[in-house]
């Protein structure tokens, strides 16, 4: 296949942003037709990419639609591709933009076509960071979706906005420099920047440690884990509905995605050594901030704190180094992508009612907004795992992954599910039943045609790959087994030469 | 006659400073006249540098070297003086330096800069170096009735003086311990077991290290910068970096490189100190000019991390941070040159409030070159840092890299509190929107080549990996 595919989902979102910052004219013309622009440009990206997907190949793990060209001199190029594991964050992204497009229009009320400038070059930027096949460029993706959140926190965000922004940028950058380092001392060490090459070459064993560990602070932070996951709650709080879901829904993913094609596909002995720091880390993390979570006021922090929870048992699907750990934790992934970015959606629709997050200044809404409870009790029993949403596909995979590497890890971890079920469902019983109390929500609509839509589609794919998650399977099946029998065989190798 | 092929830039310049002094005098108020001929003579200039012979020529009793290396720093020294000329224009109208002396000093300063550049010998970079040192003590204290350009001024020439001397302290005993003053002679005659004349070494490093401002001798910088007149701190913060740094280059890789061990320590020190300092020090900083200062400082500590590491990588780093540094505040100081609302300049940080919402263009432009000054990719400073660390970390230098980037980081905080104050703060009243394209071109191609600079980033390099200092 000729068509540079990849390249066209990449580059049309900033295309499509190119074209808004230069509409000139009467303001309200303009922002029309940047709402145009980017709703179309998003979509159309969405279809390419599910096009994207029915052409992909299930039955090799080889990396597919590779594009390459000379880019720095010579020895880093620019290369494409994807794999079983790649492509479902791709999909994710795709699917996601348009939603934070449209949940934008609605609720931003002020400089919107800077706002839809911003999404659509975070877009590709995320875009690249799951397509690109050389570490440079990986990096390159990676750090520059810093420039448009930091904006878009900043500019679009609450009270406390400049705080958050700030903490969220430093943190991460803090945490990535290491990887640069990391990046331009494998350079030194392999030759290459170049993945395909380097997931087939075995790095010294000596320097495995210290490149992990930087691959490692860049991914924890961004993941985030525990103990540095506190510009999380700050970014989610102050960040608009479009930003926060676009952090948990997508950006938290890249870190996950980092985990897998770079800490186990280049450092895999390095990776079987920290197994037990990680292990502890995330089951520190969903106890943690699962209680945590239980006290927050603020309805979007509690779900910023569930977020962290999750993505404990994501890490602890990746480093069970089971086929099962790692198939749940892409689901986890996947699923939460979908769970996170409803509900900070629906806080969002609360939000733009009557401007208030505390979760105190609800109550009752049942008999107000009943279309939104159902909506709400439908991601409620997702977030919390519920047997026939994809929540518990993903979560039960990581626990059955995770049991065959350690029976005590697995039993404090599904601690973590009913303590999830205590915190949602509480939150739930608070804001949606209980009394109808306080004039201002007496008059709150229930949810208009956009948000019901946007909320039915994501209810929707929910449900549907709780019940029926096989297309999602056969996507990642053959890459993932292919990652693990690597793995296993680097470690042989290792032990071997440790032997003798 | 041979050798007039090979120093016609320099001729020309020096004669056409000549000539415009006399058209000067006989033309009443004619810096009008003046600059543009100055801008003329600068381009011819850069035609001409270009039209040398390219191959490497020692003229004058070898004492005067045209190569890449030196070709290439001679057409950043006249290009962006050129900028600056144009971008500065308006404010030099405006706040009454016009006078027809202030196009012909900048020139003289930068014919002492090409002789620095070509200098191979420590008699003839040493006459450069005074030239372009005189020239820019007029310059700072151009505004004579202000208190605060007079005070710089001073400040710079008695500082500077003091460099001068130490350097040419440095300079007689490298000639005492090695016989002569011509770079070759001296790079085979010294090794390391010449230990008195490390003492000579040191002396130089700490007069260079001067002129680029590195800490510990960048203690004029921020007040000379906060103290010029808006357009020759512009000046200041690019052009003699430029001739200082090629010059730190050359001697560091042509008479001292048999002793590298011994400068080594001294210039990771130097690079170290500048970063970390550059970082934290401006963190502090309202006067945008006096940021300005101290981030050029942190700047000059990455360019020297690259020359620290002896390797041709490490120059070659070096010469690309540069350019790039260039681009970048040739910018910044085009957004500062916009700064301007009923004829008065503003210079603090705090005067940006809200641009994004009055200028969004400018504000789009000054986002650009903040963020990539921080080095944040996609854009060009994240590529300039990045060579250094290359190079850096190819010598096994892994603290110098990572106390370099965990600056960057420091650093971004405050490149970060512009952007806020820019984007995230409540509009002030607006600046005057400017119609000068002398000001406004090279504002843009600056914020295009920064933010275009990921989709090619082989030019810059193709160009300088054709450069070897030895």
């Amino acid at each position: 296949m000729n068509f540079p595919i990849l390249s066209a989902i990449i580059f049309i979102p900033i295309i499509g942003a190119f074209f808004i910052l230069i509409t000139k004219g009467v303001q309200k013309n303009v922002e029309k037709n940047s709402k145009y622009v980017a709703i179309f440009s998003s979509l159309a990206n969405f279809l390419l990419s599910l096009f994207l997907w029915y052409s992909f190949d299930t039955t090799t793990s080889g990396f597919q639609f590779i594009e390459e060209k000379k880019w720095i001199g010579g020895f880093v190029k620019f290369q494409l591709g994807v794999d079983g594991i790649s492509i479902l964050f791709i999909l994710l992204t795709t699917f996601i933009t348009p939603i934070c497009i449209f949940s934008g229009i609605e609720s931003i009320k002020f400089k919107i076509k800077e706002f839809l400038i911003a999404v659509l070059v975070m877009e590709t930027l995320m875009l690249g960071v799951f397509c690109s096949l050389d570490l440079v460029i990986f990096y390159l993706f990676f750090e520059g979706g810093l420039i448009p959140m930091f904006l878009i926190i900043g500019i679009w965000g609450g009270a406390k906005r400049v705080y958050s922004a700030f903490k969220f940028f430093l943190f991460t950058l803090l945490g990535s420099v290491l990887m640069l380092i990391a990046i331009i001392s494998i350079y030194w060490i392999a030759g290459t920047t170049d993945v395909i090459v380097l997931l087939k070459t075995t790095i010294p064993y000596d320097y495995q440690y210290f490149l992990w560990l930087a691959f490692f602070s860049s991914f924890a932070v961004k993941l985030p884990m525990w103990p540095v996951h506190t510009w999380l709650p700050d970014a989610h709080v102050e960040a608009p509905t479009a930003g926060s879901v676009i952090l948990a829904a997508i950006l938290l993913k890249m870190a996950g995605y980092g985990f897998i094609r770079f800490s186990l596909g280049l450092f895999p002995i390095a990776s079987d050594y920290f197994t037990p720091l990680i292990f502890l880390m995330s089951l520190i993390a969903i106890i943690y901030t699962s209680l945590v979570a239980l006290m927050q006021e603020d309805m979007k922090k509690l779900i910023a704190y569930s977020s962290v929870a999750h993505m404990g048992f994501v890490t602890l699907g990746i480093f069970s180094i089971t086929k099962q750990g790692l198939e749940g934790s892409i689901i986890q992934m996947i699923s939460h992508g979908l769970i996170s970015a409803a509900l900070f959606l629906c806080v969002g629709v609360l939000y733009d009612r009557i401007n208030s997050r505390m979760i105190s200044s609800y109550g009752g809404l049942v008999n107000i907004m009943p279309k939104y409870a159902l909506v709400f009790m439908i991601f409620t029993l997702a977030a919390l795992g519920l047997p026939g949403t994809s929540g518990f596909v993903g979560e039960f995979l990581v626990l059955v992954g995770t049991f065959q590497k350690s029976i005590f890890v697995a039993v404090i971890a599904s601690l973590g599910i009913i303590l999830a079920a205590a915190y949602m469902l509480w939150l739930y019983r608070r804001v949606i039943f209980g009394r109808l109390v306080s004039p201002e929500v007496k008059d709150m609509k229930d949810l208009n045609k956009t948000e019901l839509y946007i909320l039915f589609t994501l209810a929707f794919l929910t449900l549907f790959f709780g019940f029926y998650p096989e297309p999602l399977f056969v996507t990642i099946d053959v890459s993932v087994n292919n990652l693990i029998e690597n793995y296993q065989a680097n470690l042989d190798l290792y032990l071997t030469k440790k032997g003798n | 006659m041979q050798t007039i092929i090979y120093i016609l830039p320099e001729l020309f310049l020096s004669l056409s400073i000549m000539t415009l002094l006399i058209v000067g005098v006989f033309v009443k108020n004619s810096f009008k006249i003046i600059n543009s001929l100055t801008i003329l003579c600068l381009i011819f200039a850069v035609a001409l540098v270009l039209n040398q012979p390219q191959e490497t020529t020692k003229i004058f009793n070898n004492s005067y070297l045209i190569d890449k290396f030196s070709m290439f720093m001679k057409i950043l020294i006249l290009v962006f003086t050129l900028f600056i000329l144009t971008i500065s224009r308006d404010y030099v109208k405006k706040n009454d330096i016009d006078k027809m002396e202030y196009p012909i000093i900048i020139i003289s300063s930068t014919l002492g800069m090409l002789l620095m550049v070509s200098s191979y010998d420590l008699i003839v970079f040493y006459l450069g170096l005074e030239l372009q040192s005189l020239c820019l003590y007029i310059l700072a204290s151009f505004k004579r009735e202000d208190e605060k350009s007079t005070e710089a001024g001073l400040k710079y020439f008695v500082l500077s003086a003091l460099a001068s001397g130490l350097l040419l302290y440095g300079c007689s005993l490298i000639y005492g311990f090695t016989g002569s003053t011509n770079f070759e002679v001296i790079s085979n005659n010294l090794d390391s077991s010449n230990k008195a004349s490390i003492f000579g070494i040191v002396f130089i490093i700490v007069g260079l290290a001067f002129k680029i401002s590195a800490v510990p001798f960048h203690m004029w910088t921020p007040d000379v910068y906060e103290g010029s007149p808006t357009s020759v701190t512009s000046f200041f913060a690019l052009i003699p970096k430029i001739a200082a740094l090629a010059v730190f280059i050359r001697f560091m890789y042509v008479p001292f490189i048999n002793v590298i061990d011994q400068w080594q320590t001294i210039i990771i020190f130097l690079s170290i100190a500048s970063m970390i300092l550059g970082a934290v020090a401006a963190i502090g900083q309202n006067n945008i000019k006096r940021l300005m200062a101290y981030s050029s400082i942190g700047h000059m500590g990455y360019a020297l991390a690259g020359l620290a590491t002896g390797s041709n990588s490490g120059v070659q780093g070096t010469i690309i941070y540069l350019t790039i540094y260039l681009v970048m505040n040739l910018g910044a100081f085009g957004c500062i040159f916009m700064m301007k609302r009923e004829n008065i300049y503003y210079e603090n940080i705090n005067d940006l409030s809200g641009l994004s919402k009055n200028h969004p263009m400018l504000a789009l432009s000054f986002l650009i070159i903040l963020f990539s000054l921080a080095g944040i990719p996609p854009l060009a400073g994240f590529f300039a840092k990045f060579y250094i660390f290359m190079a850096v970390i190819e010598n096994k230098m892994y603290t110098l890299a990572i106390i370099g980037l965990v600056t960057t980081v420091i650093s971004a905080f405050y490149y970060l509190r512009i952007i806020k104050i820019i984007y995230f703060d409540k509009p002030k009243k607006p600046f005057e929107e400017t119609y000068d394209w002398g000001l406004k071109g090279p504002l843009i191609l600056s914020s295009i080549l920064t933010l275009m600079y990921f989709i090619y980033p082989s030019s810059l390099i193709d160009i300088i990996s054709s450069i070897l200092i030895y």
